[in-house]
């Protein structure tokens, strides 16, 4: 059972946790505005990349508070964990970990 | 008593503690310290059990969880009936009772042995093969048959009595096997700060120290040194744990363990469970999981009296049983010569080593040339005879690869060694990569995932001096690794440990693959893995048919399918292959080890989740009520509902029948408690309803109700419920009973992650408050007695209007609102008056005939006026439109979740389902849920199918059946007859508005 380390609590168990679908997909401002194929893009189209994976998770039976995270695809590794709003952390130099 | 193959001393068993036991039967002697295998074999009982597929008869092959024959059932009552366990891993208690398994009519005259002479007919993959024709027979005929012949044990018919207990630890380090590599791990942790564990799957620690008659450590005899260590673990705080598997490696170095509690107990005290699951979390992990003895692949290799060396080693030094009387040695490698002189020593004679190596050198062959045993170079075992014992061998000298002349060796006893196969499971579990050791020939851990370490024989370090070294620096290592940064200073100075072994290592020759017989291969059954019946022909067949992978060869064959997971099978599977294909052993590859390491109780897993405690279950403050006045109730999510109230004698028709007639009629009480609340509170609240419903929320004037509607971003209906607004700033939502925590998730996402900038406070409230709907046109009246502060009129109270009060004496949020078309209002009381204040309106309603009822009725009444449920009419492909609340969009808002998506093309096509009604023409006929709708019942096949009934009920109301219905262009087809196809033929119905019930809403009015 995977180690998921909530920005506001620290470690706690996998089981405590929620996942939250693809992070850094903000709603955007005037809906209306978009065309069908941008909206749809929105809705549905996700980058499912096989490697480093930024995600939203929410620690549901923790402090209920939803975070970032980087997440590793083919291991299932956590690679960081982060606030919302903040940016997603350049991790290019320790990959290794 | 004791067994006629017992030797007049030795061993560890308690030879002043006799036990009396019975197999198939028959009652035996043993000792203290036996297991079921080593007590069986003292009396000379070889034959174990019948193999899975040729029914051949089966003895042990092994003395470990390894072993893949001697599968028994253990009986304790009628109730505790235990399948399937290893007689190895039994350990004897006076009066344990066991059977062998897959057998009839008994286990030494078999019916279903006749397969074997079948067996040209049941190659790899039979039954993807045969048993073709004719159609159909396999599923009434041959696969009931072959089930009834196959397989294990039979599965115990009474609920389980036991009890299992699941717990959690942590540690700093964890090691798991306590054979000298961990013990000596766990010597080097425990001399840190480090919280440690050893766990090991037998019922003694100490793995092979146990079995070493003939070394010393630091001067002491073996098992004079393990007692001395045990005691120095125990002093320094360690956790031993005997009798516990380590099961499963899970990420982030979570290791499952399985412990056996009162297994080996004759009387097992009330007081303890039967296995406890340990979830454990360590710092670091050991793993001296050691290694396991390979059998070598020759003709009748299967025989009973056909064992391991080392097994046979292991009975004769740790359990003092010889395994027959005069064996013949097999051997790839050094580990024959070790067996064949300890058993000389114990009396066994030796007929001859036959050694698959051209020129055996080294101490071992020379001390078995020096004790007068007939050593055999570059020779074979080419088959074997004998029923249900062995009773002979043809050897043969090997030359180029080619078995020569046979010469027959008459025994009662095979032992076999084709070598060791590092125990690399968890490891492996751990998805750390394997790499091939050509020197061990053998898959070594590489590349570790896990904060782990392998020790000792696990990683090829054979013998004990190597296990002892190599465990005691890696136990060094983990207890650093898991303390590192850890304030708390080290309890004493780590110092390498160096110890003083004198024992003679049997080198790490071995072979893998089929030895070379000469014979016909059609007719030589050279098994590779015994449980699953899979022989060295097999996996050949397999290649020859073109599988090349060994993924593919595995399924195909079923070898190391079995519960023993190819312990023993896999290498020579392997070597088979490779041989077959000309290809190396690493690159055919190697299949995926996964938990269970050994098989595993279902109670295990279970744990206290069964019977009343399997799901929780929740209730509302009315339930003991509805429960003494004798209502039926059904699960609503994790919810209990009263379903009807029934009066004597009544069914649920009748119920149901007179609890509507009573809400329309007079006054009916329902329990709307499990309605989803949420409270939403703040400056920005209605800003924030604005943008996740549908409605529009800033006109609504405090004290006023809305029904709502919440679209998911696809512009789908998500959930409903009726809003208060008790202040500018303050809403009480309801939300469906099944909708509560999904509907609160979806508010937070927003709210957490689209609008930080909202002053807005969600608060689950659903248990806070109960809820009684008081429906009916006398309701007015029952409650009006009851208020305080609360002006019930028409006027002042209209219908969706929300007042604050008390009633009955405790405060109240008011609603008057009906989900039955009727004078109606619910009651929200906090939960812990709920009660009372039901049982007060109860009371004051009596004289207007108040009558409970239940969710069918509710379902009834509101089908009635085509009110939908959401999760029924629905089914996540609904807009609000399909399902008659476009009047409930704001138009002119500019946006809100789910809004863009409404103008999405396909939400203007003119085919959408679309709610609608259905009246059958027959009216006593009620439609099924879930029905399909066609046009032409007698249309070619496929019929074009144009929708589905969602609910459908016999109304008393209207004195007929109704029914709602999603279909293609509904509201297109009203006045139209469509048809409902059902096995008794098409029912004809006529397409209706979905309000069947007061139409104009004038009962709401008043």
């Amino acid at each position: 059972m995977l180690i998921i380390s909530c920005p506001w609590c620290g470690e706690r168990p996998e089981i405590e946790f929620v996942y939250g679908g693809e992070a850094h997909i903000a709603r955007p401002a005037d809906p209306s505005a978009l065309s069908d194929q941008e909206w749809a893009d929105f809705l549905y189209n996700r980058t499912n990349p096989k490697g480093t994976h930024a995600e939203r998770w929410r620690h549901i039976h923790g402090c209920g508070r939803f975070f970032n995270a980087v997440r590793d695809t083919v291991s299932d590794f956590f690679v960081a964990t982060y606030k919302p709003g903040e940016p997603r952390p350049d991790l290019s130099q320790d990959d290794a970990k | 008593m004791s067994g006629s193959f017992r030797t007049p001393s030795g061993g560890r068993i308690d030879r002043a503690a006799p036990l009396a036991f019975r197999f198939d039967g028959t009652t035996y002697g043993g000792y203290a310290g036996d297991t079921l295998a080593s007590a069986l074999l003292a009396n000379g009982v070889h034959l174990l059990g019948r193999s899975f597929k040729y029914h051949r008869p089966r003895g042990l092959l092994s003395a470990g969880s390894d072993e893949p024959n001697a599968l028994v059932e253990v009986k304790r009552d009628a109730a505790r009936v235990t399948p399937n366990l290893r007689a190895t891993q039994v350990e004897l208690y006076e009066g344990l009772d066991a059977a062998s398994q897959n057998r009839w009519p008994s286990l030494a005259r078999d019916a279903g042995a006749v397969n074997d002479l079948f067996a040209p007919f049941l190659p790899a993959g039979f039954y993807y093969k045969t048993f073709m024709w004719p159609a159909g027979a396999w599923k009434r005929f041959y696969e009931p048959k072959i089930r009834a012949m196959a397989g294990l044990g039979k599965a115990p018919t009474l609920p389980d009595p036991d009890r299992y207990t699941q717990n959690y630890a942590h540690c700093d380090v964890l090691v798991i096997g306590a054979g000298p590599a961990g013990i000596a791990a766990a010597l080097a942790a425990a001399a840190t700060s480090a919280r440690v564990i050893l766990v090991d799957e037998q019922a003694e620690l100490g793995g092979s120290l146990l079995a070493a008659p003939d070394a010393t450590v630091d001067t002491k005899p073996a098992t004079e040194w393990l007692a001395d260590a045990l005691a120095e673990l125990t002093a320094a705080g360690v956790v031993l744990m005997p009798r516990t598997t380590a099961f499963g490696y899970f990420p982030h170095n979570m290791i499952a363990l399985a412990e056996r509690v009162t297994d080996h107990l004759a009387a097992p005290g009330p007081d303890l469970p039967r296995e406890r699951l340990w979830q454990v979390r360590a710092g670091e992990v050991v793993l001296a999981t050691g290694a396991l003895e390979r059998p070598l692949v020759f003709p009748e290799n299967d025989r009973p009296g056909i064992l391991l060396a080392d097994s046979a080693r292991i009975y004769l030094t740790r359990y003092g049983v010889k395994p027959g009387e005069r064996a013949v040695i097999f051997t790839a490698g050094d580990s024959g010569y070790r067996t064949a002189l300890d058993l000389a020593a114990g009396g066994v004679a030796i007929a001859a080593i036959a050694d698959l190596r051209a020129a055996p050198e080294g101490e071992w062959p020379a001390r078995a040339l020096a004790a007068g045993i007939d050593v055999r170079p570059s020779t074979v075992v080419t088959g074997t005879s004998g029923r249900l014992r062995v009773n002979g061998v043809h050897l043969a000298k090997v030359k180029n690869g080619k078995a020569g002349l046979n010469e027959p060796v008459a025994c009662d006893t095979v032992l076999m060694s084709g070598g060791w196969t590092p125990s690399v499971h968890l490891f492996s579990q751990s998805r750390g990569k394997l790499a091939w050791d050509e020197t061990l020939g053998a898959y070594l851990p590489g590349q570790s995932v896990e904060r782990e370490r392998s020790a000792g024989a696990c990683r090829g370090r054979y013998g004990l001096a190597a296990a002892l070294a190599d465990g005691y620096h890696a136990g060094e290592e983990a207890a650093a690794a898991a303390l590192k940064g850890a304030k708390s200073p080290t309890r004493s100075t780590v110092a390498s440990r160096a110890f003083g072994v004198v024992a003679t290592e049997t080198g790490t020759d071995g072979f893998i693959g089929a030895t070379p017989h000469g014979r016909n291969p059609a007719f030589a059954k050279a098994f590779v893995d015994w449980q699953n019946d899979v022989t060295a022909k097999d996996i050949t067949l397999a290649t020859r048919e073109g599988f090349r992978s060994i993924e593919h060869v595995k399924r195909y064959t079923t070898t190391g399918m079995a519960t023993d997971q190819g312990k023993t099978s896999n290498m020579n599977a392997l070597g088979i292959v490779s041989e077959a294909l000309g290809t190396s052993v690493p690159k055919i590859g190697l299949t995926t080890f996964r938990p269970p390491f050994t098989p595993t109780t279902f109670g295990i897993f279970a744990g206290i989740a069964r019977g009343d405690l399997f799901d929780p279950v929740r209730v509302t403050p009315i339930h003991g009520w509805a429960e003494a006045r004798g209502a039926v109730f059904e699960p609503v999510s994790l919810w209990k509902r009263a379903l009807y109230f029934p009066n004597r004698g009544e069914d649920m028709h009748a119920a149901v029948a007179r609890e509507c007639k009573a809400v329309r009629t007079g006054v009916g009480i329902f329990d709307a408690s499990t309605l989803g609340k949420i409270e939403v509170v703040g400056a920005d609240a209605a800003e924030f309803m604005n943008r996740i419903y549908t409605n529009a929320w800033t006109k609504l004037a405090p004290g006023r109700l809305r029904y709502g509607v919440m679209l998911r971003e696809d512009g789908f209906v998500m959930d409903d419920g009726v809003v208060g607004r008790l202040a500018p700033d303050r809403f009480h939502v309801t939300t469906t009973t099944g909708g509560a925590a999904r509907v609160l998730a979806h508010m937070e996402d927003y709210l957490q992650t689209e609008w930080p900038d909202l002053d807005v406070w969600l608060t689950s409230t659903t248990e806070q408050w109960a809820v009684i709907a008081v429906q009916g046109p006398k309701s007015r009246e029952v409650l009006a007695s009851l208020v305080e502060g609360i002006d019930l009129s028409k006027g002042a109270m209209p219908n969706m209007s929300v007042a604050e009060g008390r009633i009955a004496g405790v405060p109240t949020r008011l609603f008057r609102l009906s989900f039955a078309g009727e004078l109606g209002f619910e009651v929200n009381v906090p939960a812990a008056h709920g009660r009372a204040v039901w049982e007060a309106i109860f009371k004051a309603g009596e004289p207007f005939g108040i009558t409970p009822y239940g969710t069918e009725t509710m379902h009834v009444l509101r089908a009635e006026k085509g009110y939908i449920i959401v999760g029924q009419e629905t089914d996540g492909t609904a807009g609000p439109d399909d399902v008659n609340l476009g009047w409930a969009v704001g138009k002119n808002k500019k946006d809100f979740v789910g809004k863009r998506s409404l103008n999405r093309a396909a939400f203007f096509m003119p085919d959408r389902k679309q709610l609608v009604g259905l009246l059958t023409r027959d009216p006593k006929v009620v439609l099924e849920e879930g029905a399909q709708l066609v046009a032409d019942p007698g249309a070619a096949v496929p019929v074009p199918m144009l929708g589905h009934v969602t609910s459908a009920y016999m109304s008393a109301t209207l004195g007929r059946s109704i029914a709602l219905a999603m279909v293609k262009g509904g509201r297109s087809r009203i006045g139209r007859t469509l048809h409902v196809p059902m096995p008794k033929g098409a029912i004809a119905v006529g397409v209706v508005d979905p309000v069947f019930y007061d139409a104009e809403g004038a009962r709401l009015d008043v």
